[in-house]
């Protein structure tokens, strides 16, 4: 075999493996698009499920999703940025750092039904929130913090020690420094790493299943210690459960889902873009 | 200079020492500084010099595994006394770096940055000291039209005179120049220079040349460092014409460096 055959076939190998990536983003957007649209209209959107789920719209799991998405930010998102700015700002290496360092890692691979587990024996059970919002968003934050802190932490060590020491110098208390120069060089990664750690929280299944998720119920939550439909949980149900469930209405769930994830994430984009944009240095 | 009266010196290094994890960065150090001068720290590079700075204002206190020994004092009372306003002493003690650092912001946030950290809101007195520290560090006429650029937009010769209004913006009483031109082309070196040569009417400087030429110009009083040692220091200029130590006498020759 010759050199440039083998530098060749690594090319192609390589190409493969990058393209590898975009197909099943573009083929699972497609398929679900396509199956999907003639469910979508605004009774689908704005209308209670009927006839056991079989007719009718989705609203109240959009409601619940949106409703679920927004408490865990709530929480997830001071007590993430919160942490981040500890361990990357204040915290010196001890073994207290080093513990939670690990912490965040261990946290961030624990399987998903998993969080759902302890959401209902700690939030659900122990602090009788029952099955509710307050159980599931809690349950989802925690889910979402080694996301955010570990990437908001990466944004603040992105910004140049200088800049710290300069503010020092100039008479600044560490906090000002923060506040007024390493935070606003560091939000659009900041900002990234939130709506990262959200999408997630957004479209996973396991860990409301016990804490929050209503199987059926027409209604919307009238506070947030009622349970509450949500999208993926009910994309689980009428996919497995409900016998006869009609296909486009499957599919017509799952592209909303998508759609919905797909915003935040586009939202995400453009704030960061402004960001950068102001940014000079 | 025995019979000279000199005037009460602005700060007193008493007998520093300072180590990083065990090494020794400054070794017994004792110096004054005398009010409304240029004092120039030189020497080859590790001599300390920077070191002796920052401890001045207390930036190394962000540095871990130090230790120090010995006192200094500003005005007569020791910046390290246990319950001292670290943030009020760094007001007081300026610090322009080796590289310009502008912070991400436009010119006029960048001056405006320490006044506003300590409290100060009236606009009215932050526009006068906006044309007042940049008049002083000899660069309004060239930023006058662009207060509203960003900072990072200016050369760095600008920059740099730029970072030196920045301190002079909290009135500060001494200002620390750690080779403020070592980055700078020679015309714009001149012109730190004579801001330099402006300033010390009003504020005592305490500055790190980047060369022994450097020294020369701008000195009032010099001290040789090497080593962490101060090797030489006496008032006035003497050192570069007629050092006294051997090892002085061949750094300023050029005989190493």
């Amino acid at each position: 075999m010759n050199r440039t055959w083998v530098q060749r076939f690594g090319f192609v190998l390589l190409a493969l493996a990058a393209l590898v990536v975009v197909v099943p983003i573009l083929v699972v957007i497609g398929i679900i698009f396509v199956r999907g649209v003639e469910a979508i209209n605004w009774d689908f959107l704005t209308a209670m499920p009927r006839d056991g789920m079989k007719a009718g719209g989705i609203f109240p799991a959009i409601v619940g999703t949106l409703l679920l998405t927004v408490c865990t930010a709530l929480v997830a998102i001071p007590v993430g940025v919160g942490g981040a700015i500890y361990l990357s700002e204040y915290a010196r290496d001890t073994w207290v750092t080093r513990t939670i360092r690990l912490a965040i890692v261990n946290l961030a691979g624990i399987p998903s039904v998993v969080y759902g587990l302890f959401g209902l024996g700690m939030f659900v059970l122990f602090l009788q929130f029952g099955t509710s919002i307050v159980a599931g968003a809690l349950t989802l934050a925690i889910m979402t913090l080694p996301i955010i802190i570990s990437t908001s932490e990466e944004a603040l060590l992105t910004v140049p020690t200088e800049f710290r020491t300069v503010s020092f110098s100039l008479g600044g208390t560490r906090w000002q420094g923060i506040r007024r120069v390493v935070l606003p060089q560091a939000l659009p990664g900041i900002i990234t790493g939130v709506i990262l750690g959200l999408l997630r929280a957004a479209g996973e299944t396991a860990p409301i299943l016990f804490t929050v998720a209503a199987f059926y119920l027409p209604s919307l939550p009238q506070s947030i210690f009622d349970q509450t439909m949500a999208l993926p949980y009910h994309l689980y149900v009428i996919s497995t459960q409900v016998p006869g469930m009609p296909e486009k209405m499957q599919y017509g769930t799952a592209l909303v889902l998508l759609l919905l994830v797909l915003s935040l994430s586009l939202v995400a984009t453009i704030i960061r873009s402004i960001f950068r944009r102001r940014r000079q240095w | 200079m025995v019979g000279m009266s000199e005037p009460e010196p602005k700060i007193q290094i008493d007998q520093v020492s300072y180590f990083y994890g065990g090494e020794a960065a400054l070794k017994d150090v004792t110096l004054d500084v005398q009010p409304n001068a240029v004092t120039v720290l030189f020497g080859p590079a590790g001599g300390g010099k920077t070191t002796l700075l920052r401890l001045i204002n207390r930036l190394n206190d962000l540095v871990e595994g130090t230790e120090r020994s010995g006192r200094i004092l500003l005005d007569g009372s020791d910046i390290y006394a246990p319950g001292i306003d670290i943030t009020a002493l760094r007001r007081r003690v300026g610090m322009v770096f080796a590289l310009p650092l502008p912070l991400p912001g436009t010119v006029r946030w960048n001056v405006e940055y320490g006044p506003r950290l300590a409290g100060i809101r009236d606009q009215a007195w932050l526009d006068d000291t906006l044309f007042r520290c940049l008049s002083q560090a000899a660069i309004w006429e060239e930023v006058k039209d662009r207060l509203d650029a960003p900072a990072s937009s200016l050369s760095g010769g600008q920059q740099q005179r730029l970072c030196i209004a920045r301190s002079l913006a909290l009135e500060p009483e001494v200002l620390l120049l750690d080779e403020p031109t070592s980055g700078l082309d020679p015309i714009s070196t001149g012109k730190v220079e004579e801001s330099i040569y402006q300033l010390k009417q009003k504020y005592t400087i305490i500055i790190v040349p980047h060369s022994v030429q450097q020294a020369a110009r701008v000195a009032d009083h010099a001290a040789f460092f090497l080593m962490g040692e101060l090797v030489e220091h006496r008032p006035g200029t003497e050192i570069f014409t007629m050092p006294r130590d051997q090892r002085a006498e061949d750094y300023v020759t050029g005989r190493f460096g």
